[in-house]
């Protein structure tokens, strides 16, 4: 019962303080993304096909990362864990690729030149993820260590 | 668009929410929130009649991906604020008011790409 409730805790701390602005965040950029694939793949799909389904990954990315961390259960930080590496990868190999060969893209995906056109923010963003994921578990096994310590006194 | 007045009022006032929560955000207590809740109801609005001219606007439109993002644009904007507003309402410390503080600067972005989409600069 007392993991159950330091499970909560841990969920609960994930999404509270400086962890709700970055979820939403999170969700902006997972609401932006994801109709504005959906616009340009339903609609003109053959203009820029690999820019278009490059677009539709970060947004799906986006959304697991939102959802994870919001619900912050043991498992979904996990996977959030997961999808902000996934990110910071693919705005870093997008972010190169659109440098060397902007032939390629035609048009432009969220993750173009590091994010250029949206403040840098999605170079920046996984980086968060990734440091609040790490600070709210350190938080909670210094706690753990603190109690492990009490039980054996 | 074809209110570039009352955009550029819905860009001053989320610019002054965005510092007003900053503000917010710098004081350990959020002071005055419901104040600035009530504030935020009042872009709301604005937004609400921005949304209802520009699809008026659009009646007569024939350009397919422009018309559809536009649209988007339009109702999402309307999303932004009371979304935020029922994320920041569970949040006991002062990082609340940081979550409407993202939304405020989030709402005059989307203004700004309705603008270009309307005027074909970009879709």
């Amino acid at each position: 019962m007392s993991e159950q409730s330091d499970r909560h805790k841990l969920a609960e701390t994930t999404r509270s303080g400086p962890g709700r602005v970055l979820i939403a965040v999170y969700a902006v950029f997972a609401l932006g993304a994801t109709s504005r694939s959906v616009v340009q793949i339903l609609m003109q799909f053959h203009r820029a096909p690999l820019a278009y389904v490059l677009s539709a990954f970060a947004a799906v990315v986006y959304i697991v990362a939102t959802v994870c961390l919001g619900r912050a259960s043991t498992t979904s930080r996990r996977i959030a864990v997961i999808s902000c590496s996934v990110e910071l990868v693919g705005v870093l190999a997008v972010g190169t690729a659109s440098v060397l060969v902007p032939s390629a893209f035609p048009d432009a995906t969220v993750w173009s030149v590091y994010g250029s056109g949206y403040f840098f923010i999605p170079v920046v963003l996984p980086i968060l993820g990734l440091l609040w994921i790490r600070h709210t578990g350190r938080a909670r096994a210094s706690v753990e260590a603190g109690s492990v310590a009490g039980d054996g006194s | 668009m074809t209110t570039p007045l009352l955009a550029t009022v819905l860009d001053i006032a989320t610019v002054a929410g965005a510092l007003w929560s900053f503000v917010l955000l710098l004081l350990k207590r959020p002071a005055g929130l419901l104040v600035l809740l009530g504030f935020l109801g009042l872009i709301e609005l604005g937004l609400l009649v921005q949304a209802v001219l520009g699809l008026v606007a659009l009646a007569g439109d024939h350009r397919p991906i422009e018309s559809v993002t536009f649209v988007c644009y339009l109702i999402g904007s309307l999303l932004i604020l009371p979304a935020a507003a029922w994320w920041a309402r569970t949040e006991k410390s002062r990082w609340g008011v940081g979550v409407l503080l993202v939304a405020c600067l989030v709402v005059p972005v989307m203004i700004l790409r309705m603008n270009q989409v309307w005027a074909g600069s970009v879709v």
